[in-house]
């Protein structure tokens, strides 16, 4: 899932300073799960909002709304009722969701409630690590299921380098060295074949904003 | 030949090779690089010129290498993978062979973490074995990593770094074979302070033959204190400081320490050049080059072959 934390409190104020009347608009997907952006944040922060103003002379509206997915033109349109009595969106979806949002609305300003933070996994409630930098060009297959671009802090794909602590990455000591791992996983299933070679320099595929149509799809994409 | 490079005549030659390390100024101070140049010239065969080293900003390491050359210095220019991208690497390294280097060190590159700009992105487009396998596609078929080919390719006398003592150690070798493979033609190693463990690298090195593939130069930073020692263990990633080093410091008065440090280098010189399968040693005397004189000629490196 797409991992994001909210930005801190007084940024968010400053963002919304000056709009009368601001819909906050959670998502109920990703950001939901890892506890950021879902219905029950959407709350608190309006919450939060409402109270800190108690003391304002000027009083902004707060309204609220979750839709599914925020990266969707289809749940979107389920605001296209409700937006036109606001002056300024709030979205806490995601990058990809607040610009969908910005897009179905181009008259509204839209601000970031979160910080979009990376692609990763759910390791315990309220814990989330980062595994994928959606390179474009996968090779979990040779590094034994680990990502060297994401999980080696300097994406070395012929690692480990010379400052591996023990077993950990120079970084920080509760770093686990991506390199390390990936040298003892393929031995476990012996495959270290994987890695004598030498991986060669990698094409890096997400240099520029890419589109994915699926095949089938082609046409239907060429009369949008 | 290569490159043609006084270090590689020297290894070529057969002498037991020296070469220091000379860090570029914090600052465009062409006075202070130069003092540091002085007590190098006719002390080693080549000089490391490193590549904004600990990530800390300093004059580019090209720039630096040719205030050596105009020293009278041979550099060894240092390129790190964390600062540039493949464009910038490659012309760099044609506008530094046209200006005279001969030799380059391929690295990786200490984390922007631990530098002076924590907040910089890290380039890493390619790492160090892409980096060596490029020069060397560079130098030998005359040719961009892209294929096309190059008006005057470079011919550079390629380097490698290698760590021994890092995790898992039973991979270290394999990554040296790797280095070889990719284009290394000589290799710089860690600072060496553990003597066990260098011995059980070098003699599965020369197990699976790679020494006679390479030319390997031993890493040796005299301590200069205790308090360096127990830093270094501490605090630098990647370094196996035994105990018995710390030991030898604290043995000695405060005063000592330092002459201390230098006659532990001089012991680790005198065994590494009886060594089978080390080619030389490199010298990392960090903020130390005033006393690389006495340091070669009290480790019996001097004077230094003409080649």
């Amino acid at each position: 899932m797409i991992v994001a934390e909210r930005k801190p409190f007084d940024e968010i104020k400053q963002l919304i300073k000056g709009y009368k009347k601001v819909l906050t608009v959670g998502c109920g997907t990703c950001v939901a799960v890892c506890l950021t952006g879902g219905e029950k944040e959407v709350g608190v922060l309006n919450a939060e909002l409402k109270l800190s103003q108690k003391t304002e002379p000027e009083q902004t509206v707060f309204g609220e709304a979750t839709v599914q997915r925020q990266c969707d033109m289809e749940f979107l349109a389920e605001l296209d009722d409700m937006v036109k009595d606001y002056d300024a969106l709030l979205s806490m979806a995601c990058g990809a969701g607040i610009q969908f949002l910005a897009e179905r609305f181009p008259t509204i300003p839209v601000f970031p409630a979160v910080n979009t933070t990376f692609i990763g996994v759910n390791k315990d409630v309220g814990w989330y690590e980062e595994r994928c930098k959606a390179c474009g060009n996968c090779v979990l297959g040779i590094t034994a299921g680990i990502c060297p671009v994401t999980m080696c802090a300097k994406s070395l794909f012929n690692g480990p380098c010379g400052g591996t602590n023990g077993e950990s990455c120079e970084i920080n000591k509760d770093q686990p060295c991506a390199w390390f791992m990936i040298y003892e996983r393929l031995a476990l299933q012996g495959r270290l074949d994987n890695i004598i070679e030498i991986c060669p320099a990698n094409d890096w595929r997400n240099q520029k904003p890419q589109t994915l149509i699926q095949p089938g799809y082609e046409e239907r994409k060429a009369s949008a | 030949m290569k490159s043609g490079s006084t270090l590689e005549k020297i290894l070529k030659a057969g002498h037991f090779a020296f070469t220091g390390e000379l860090g570029p100024p914090r600052g465009a101070n062409i006075e202070a690089l130069k003092k540091k140049a002085q007590p190098l010239k006719g002390m080693v065969d080549s000089v490391n010129i490193t590549d904004n080293q600990t990530a800390v900003v300093r004059m580019s390491s090209w720039a630096a290498s040719m205030f050596a050359i105009s020293e009278g210095l041979e550099p060894n220019y240092q390129m790190v993978c964390r600062d540039r991208n493949r464009l910038a690497m490659q012309s760099d390294i044609l506008g530094a062979y046209a200006h005279g280097v001969r030799n380059i060190l391929c690295l990786s590159g200490d984390h922007q973490q631990f530098g002076d700009h924590p907040q910089s992105k890290g380039v890493f487009d390619i790492d160090s074995m892409q980096l060596l396998q490029m020069v060397k596609k560079m130098r030998d078929d005359g040719q961009f990593l892209n294929g096309q080919e190059i008006d005057v390719p470079p011919k550079l006398f390629i380097g490698a770094a290698a760590n021994p003592f890092a995790e898992p150690f039973e991979w270290r070798v394999y990554r040296l074979a790797k280095k070889i493979k990719a284009g290394a033609d000589f290799i710089q190693t860690q600072c060496i302070y553990n003597m066990e463990k260098i011995r059980e690298w070098i003699k599965r090195a020369n197990d699976m033959g790679l020494t006679e593939k390479v030319y390997i130069l031993a890493g040796v930073t005299p301590m200069k204190s205790l308090g360096m020692a127990r830093y270094m263990k501490a605090k630098v990633p990647g370094m196996d400081v035994p105990d018995y080093v710390i030991d030898r410091l604290k043995g000695v008065d405060k005063k000592k320490q330092a002459d201390e440090g230098i006659k532990i280098a001089c012991e680790q010189i005198a065994e590494f050049k009886e060594t089978k399968g080390l080619a030389g040693v490199h010298l990392m005397a960090i903020e130390w080059e005033h006393r690389v004189p006495e340091i070669a000629e009290r480790a019996g490196m001097l004077p230094r072959p003409e080649v």
